[in-house]
């Protein structure tokens, strides 16, 4: 059988399956896996994208999965933005990626670079006259949330994204991610590789809806976050659909989560995997418990090898990212090949469990919180001298932000104080990015290098 | 105080905070339509582990999650035996 990552592209794959009938639905729209080869979604002829560095800026995961499907093979470069991308970031990752076009649905981005042109996308099919060869090897360029907040730029191929996947039965896919970021075009790759639909949620979806659809669409297998799955397991909808595979990924997945839904969907797998951007698809663990067997580091026999260096995981496979985009960009792997997760773990019992970031990133529900951008905002506020902002463990969304703050000498701590410096934070971050639990300490200890110590 | 004042104060507290308008509050609410999100519930359960010293969802091993408040509430009373 030939591998899925041997194939030409997308639209390739498309007309191989030969399965009628297929789409890709969100609650709003639908759109049809069927000939790619004589039709467009865009506004312009493909073939005036073909060769050229684009970027797709989407306000839909639907017209982003169209336009992937049409772009691959023919554009030089797919910059995929993510659905939460600050536009305010789009003139230096035009400048990086040499982009010349923009592709993107909903209202058209304001640049001040004549050499871009825009094209939209998401648009009816049509029948064009000529049909699209689609020859080139086309780069995918992935975002991650960098520390300064300009995102860093990740360079896969068709290959490396679809490295893991293989040869498979008929699998209607859904997945609670968007599939405009790593974990979400895994599944999308694996739908649109394989023989079945993919079912996606709506923007204003609730869950309960969402699970109602899924039911109704047959999903066979589905992914999503721990967080997502806690959801779930507090849905009285959650029985209305009858997976045979359930794939938690994208935080850490505890013995709590993993035996509630072994207990809801009996006749399902219930499989944990674990995967980034930069790293690929590194592991799934099927046997209904958290972390991993310690066997599997140093075991190169699914291609996938990994280490542990100073507590931190570190993979190499050939679904790693080929490098970071963009003119400073550091080097992506080591000496050796292998890329670090910056995934802290720790060996007990025989197997490895993650404790967190070696960065201190926080993850809430799969969104990232770098703690300096919160301390930035907390330490503007008068009244406070220095703070520390750190992750608290948490059944529902994985882990909280919480803030521990030394005030001003003659600042007295008051409920008061804490509601100011939590509306400030609000004012100025993201929700969960907010600190949920403030306390306020005589101090907070320091490095012999005179920074906050951070862990421990 | 009871679990159940205290679960139903927390809930008032965190919606507050979060700005959140709370469906009416009988044991029979489906959580998911209390109005409150999962940044809201995750916020409910550190605060009360903090106020009741116990986190049932980490200790859940029998493989039920609760669905309305009613169980919620039953959650925490089973938990604290």
């Amino acid at each position: 059988m030939t591998r899925v990552s041997e194939a030409l592209n997308l639209s390739s794959l498309i007309g191989a399956s030969a399965a009628p009938g297929r789409t890709i639905s969100t609650r709003a729209s639908i759109l049809r896996l069927d000939d790619f080869s004589a039709t467009t979604r865009l506004s312009d002829d493909p073939r005036t994208l073909a060769g050229r560095s684009v970027i797709l800026l989407t306000d839909d995961a639907l017209a982003a999965a169209g336009a992937l499907i049409e772009l691959d093979g023919l554009a030089r470069r797919i910059v995929l933005c993510p659905p939460d991308f600050d536009v305010s970031h789009l003139g230096s990752i035009v400048r990086d990626a040499e982009a010349q076009a923009i592709v993107h649905s909903g209202a058209a981005p304001t640049l001040a670079m004549p050499a871009v042109d825009l094209v939209h996308c998401g648009l009816p099919a049509r029948r064009i006259a000529c049909p699209v060869t689609r020859a080139n090897t086309t780069q995918w360029v992935l975002m991650t949330s960098g520390t300064t907040g300009v995102p860093k730029m990740v360079v896969h191929t068709l290959a490396t994204l679809t490295s893991a996947i293989k040869p498979a039965a008929l699998q209607n896919w859904a997945t609670f991610y968007d599939i405009r970021r790593y974990g979400g075009l895994q599944i999308f790759l694996r739908a649109v590789a394989g023989r079945g639909s993919l079912t996606l949620p709506g923007a204003e979806e609730t869950i309960e809806d969402f699970l109602i659809r899924c039911g109704e669409a047959g999903v066979t297998h589905i992914s999503g976050t721990p967080s997502h799955w806690r959801r779930v397991l507090m849905s009285q909808a959650a029985r209305r659909m009858e997976p045979q595979y359930v794939r938690l990924s994208g935080e850490i997945a505890d013995g709590a989560v993993l035996s509630a839904l072994a207990a809801l969907y009996p006749r399902a797998k219930i499989a944990h995997a674990y995967a980034s951007t930069e790293a690929g698809v590194g592991f799934s663990v099927d046997d209904g418990l958290p972390g991993f067997p310690a066997s599997y580091v140093e075991q190169v026999e699914t291609g996938v090898a990994m280490r542990v260096v100073d507590g931190v995981l570190r993979l190499s496979s050939r679904g790693a990212a080929l490098s970071y985009l963009g003119g400073n960009a550091a080097a992506l792997s080591d000496e050796d090949g292998f890329v670090d997760t910056g995934d802290l773990v720790e060996l007990r019992d025989g197997r490895y469990h993650f404790v967190g970031r070696s960065n201190g990133v926080i993850n809430i529900g799969g969104a990232k919180v770098h703690p300096e951008e919160v301390e930035a905002v907390v330490n503007m506020q008068p009244g406070v001298r220095l703070c520390l902002v750190k992750a608290r463990k948490n059944p529902i969304t994985g882990a909280l932000v919480a803030a521990d703050i030394v005030l001003d000498a003659g600042v007295a701590a008051s409920d008061g104080l804490r509601a100011t410096i939590i509306d400030a934070c609000r004012q100025k971050l993201a929700p969960h990015k907010v600190p949920a639990l403030v306390r306020f300490v005589p101090m907070l200890a320091m490095t012999s290098g005179g920074k906050l110590a951070r862990h421990g | 105080m009871s679990n159940r004042l205290t679960i139903i104060a927390e809930i008032g507290q965190v919606a507050t905070e979060q700005k959140k308008t709370l469906a009416p509050l009988a044991d029979d609410m489906r959580l998911l339509d209390s109005g409150l999100d999962s940044l809201c519930f995750a916020i409910l359960v550190a605060r009360l582990e903090d106020r009741t010293g116990i986190d049932p969802f980490t200790a859940a091993t029998d493989g039920r999650f609760p669905t309305t408040l009613g169980e919620l509430i039953a959650f925490y009373d089973d938990a604290r035996v």
